[in-house]
């Protein structure tokens, strides 16, 4: 069987989440991957290491605009013949997946977790407190994957990449400007994540955080009153009105863990939780736990992760 | 200017989950529903908010059956002009967005705003699936939106960041934070609520694309393992050998 693969490579680099959905589509069958914007041979060859046997590649569309790309996939799809489409669950699939869904009337299911079993597809639903099987009942079919939901292996070599003409038509979106920090680990991207909140008393003490982090090579995040009072950029918020993410640890200090933050980082493979208050709600939902002042304890957990890294 | 905000039940926040008949169905037992939030907090606040700067007209729309209406008039308390509910349960995220859109286009809506995702399904399908309908550009996740004239001036959200971008009406958004503070409905409007027009529009016949099949709870964790402020290295062993994650 053969299978579209959408991957965003803006940017000019491929990141960990669309390997992931190149390797999902590998296992249901045969990967053409579509993509935009001028990224090189080089790097888009790598694909094949994940499964993809081709690359087509529209050099004509230069930024992310969501009606255009749904156009490209769509003609990619036609022109592939393909049934089945798969495109990471991130910013850009949120965006472009319905729309596809609705241009080619085709079943979507948002946010796999795993491989479809026949036609129906696991999904996480009530922001993470349970999980539901949906049917895709149309022959096409479009699945986005949840990012860090599988672990992609590199078995294959690279593939070819060939220039392709979507007939995106033209964008409706223009942009005028980017605010991106240059550098940071983006939180969805981020396998390991230091989070922190109003425990630790303001802005100013951020460094002990900070210290952790970079220790581990964490990305930072916080809770939400801390984004709300301006001690950390909003970015950082992760819970039910900010972003949710699923690492594979996640560090919490001073963070009491109300409903809605665990909606935000209840999928983390692993919680580790930092809290004066024995009673913490988020001890509850946390693997490992240290009943203790973040003052104290987030020094002393960097110490250690600087030992171990220095003995491994 | 009129626009259409998407509003959906949702159930409250610290609702207890739990399925019935075989796991196929989410169990309604002591349920509260409330207005999906991102709809309420920001599609509906910043439209409210155009309304009282720009003198837009703002309609809700719901696709749902009778018991949906106080969540309805609670939408209206906030301040939309009018509200309209498609008489029909949400068979799934397609059905939902053709009858919105067909109602948006029919009736010459310039601006059609939905919440980043619902708290349930959190497929953030809906707002995608009106714009392809409808042929009209969809910003994402956007955290600010301001209207000149014809022209939306946005900021959305982007992998680690936010992008300035401007798009012509008509135009499908879906909002998330930044974009309005929440509101609490007053007395007047809670009274004025109650007399303003909510039309009921049968819907049209489309087809169903998906279908949930059934669910399932997270298996329970196991205990919390408790480490003192000094057994950090053995707390960083376990990371290693048994969570495996560094």
């Amino acid at each position: 069987m053969s299978v579209l693969v959408y991957v965003d490579s803006f940017s000019g680099k491929i990141s960990k989440n669309q390997f992931e959905a190149v390797y999902y589509g590998s296992k249901i069958g045969s990967v053409t991957v579509v993509t935009a914007g001028n990224t090189s041979d080089d790097v888009l060859a790598q694909l094949g290491t994940h499964g993809a046997s081709k690359v087509l590649r529209d050099n004509s569309i230069t930024a992310f605009d969501a009606q255009q790309i749904t156009r490209l996939i769509a003609n990619a799809a036609a022109q592939v013949g393909t049934k089945t489409i798969v495109i990471s669950h991130d910013i850009t699939g949120k965006s472009v997946a319905p729309r596809l869904s609705a241009r080619l009337k085709a079943g979507f299911a948002s946010g796999a977790t795993a491989l479809p079993n026949g036609d129906q597809v696991r999904v996480n639903v009530f922001s993470g407190k349970a999980m539901a099987l949906v049917s895709l009942k149309t022959e096409t079919k479009i699945i986005s994957v949840l990012p860090n939901s599988l672990k992609p292996e590199a078995t294959g070599a690279a593939c070819s990449v060939e220039n392709f003409s979507g007939n995106a038509g033209n964008a409706g979106i223009v942009t005028k400007s980017v605010k991106k920090p240059e550098g940071a680990i983006p939180l969805p991207e981020a396998e390991l994540v230091v989070s922190a909140g109003r425990g630790l008393k303001g802005p100013e003490n951020w460094g002990i955080v900070e210290d952790l982090a970079t220790a581990l090579g964490a990305a930072t995040a916080c809770s939400r009153p801390v984004a709300d009072i301006g001690w950390r950029p909003h970015h950082e918020h992760v819970g039910q009105t900010g972003v949710a993410i699923r690492p594979n640890l996640y560090i919490a200090a001073g963070i009491s863990g109300a409903i809605q933050h665990l909606a935000g980082v209840n999928g983390s493979k692993t919680i580790v939780v930092i809290n004066t208050d024995a009673e913490a709600p988020f001890f509850k939902a946390a693997d490992y736990g240290i009943v203790g002042d973040a003052f104290e304890v987030l020094p002393k957990l960097t110490e250690a992760v600087k030992k171990f890294k220095a003995a491994h | 200017m009129k626009i259409l905000v998407c509003i959906s039940k949702s159930p409250d926040t610290t609702s207890k989950i739990a399925f019935t008949e075989g796991n196929t169905k989410f169990d309604e037992n002591g349920v509260q529903y409330i207005v999906n939030p991102y709809d309420e907090w920001y599609a509906l606040v910043r439209a409210i908010e155009l309304q009282e700067t720009q003198g837009a007209h703002v309609s809700t729309i719901t696709v749902g059956s009778a018991a949906d209406e106080p969540i309805i008039r609670k939408a209206l308390a906030i301040g939309a002009n009018d509200a309209v509910r498609i008489n029909a349960d949400a068979r799934d995220a397609y059905f939902v967005a053709a009858q919105i859109a067909e109602y948006a286009k029919s009736n010459g809506y310039d601006l059609v705003l939905t919440g980043k995702e619902t708290i349930d399904y959190n497929g953030s399908q809906v707002g995608g699936m009106i714009a392809e309908l409808m042929d009209a550009p969809f910003v994402s996740l956007a955290t600010r939106l301001e209207v000149n004239g014809n022209t939306v001036s946005l900021d959305r959200e982007i992998t680690g960041g936010l992008e300035e971008v401007e798009a012509a009406l008509p135009l499908v958004v879906s909002c998330a934070k930044g974009m309005a503070e929440q509101r609490i409905p007053n007395m007047r409007g809670i009274m004025a609520a109650r007399t303003k027009p909510l039309n009921v529009v049968e819907p049209t016949s489309t087809d169903e694309l998906t279908q949930f099949v059934s669910y399932e709870l997270p298996p329970a964790k196991s205990a919390c393992k408790m480490f003192g402020p000094d057994e950090m290295d053995q707390l960083v062993e376990l990371l290693h050998t048994e969570a495996k994650v560094i």
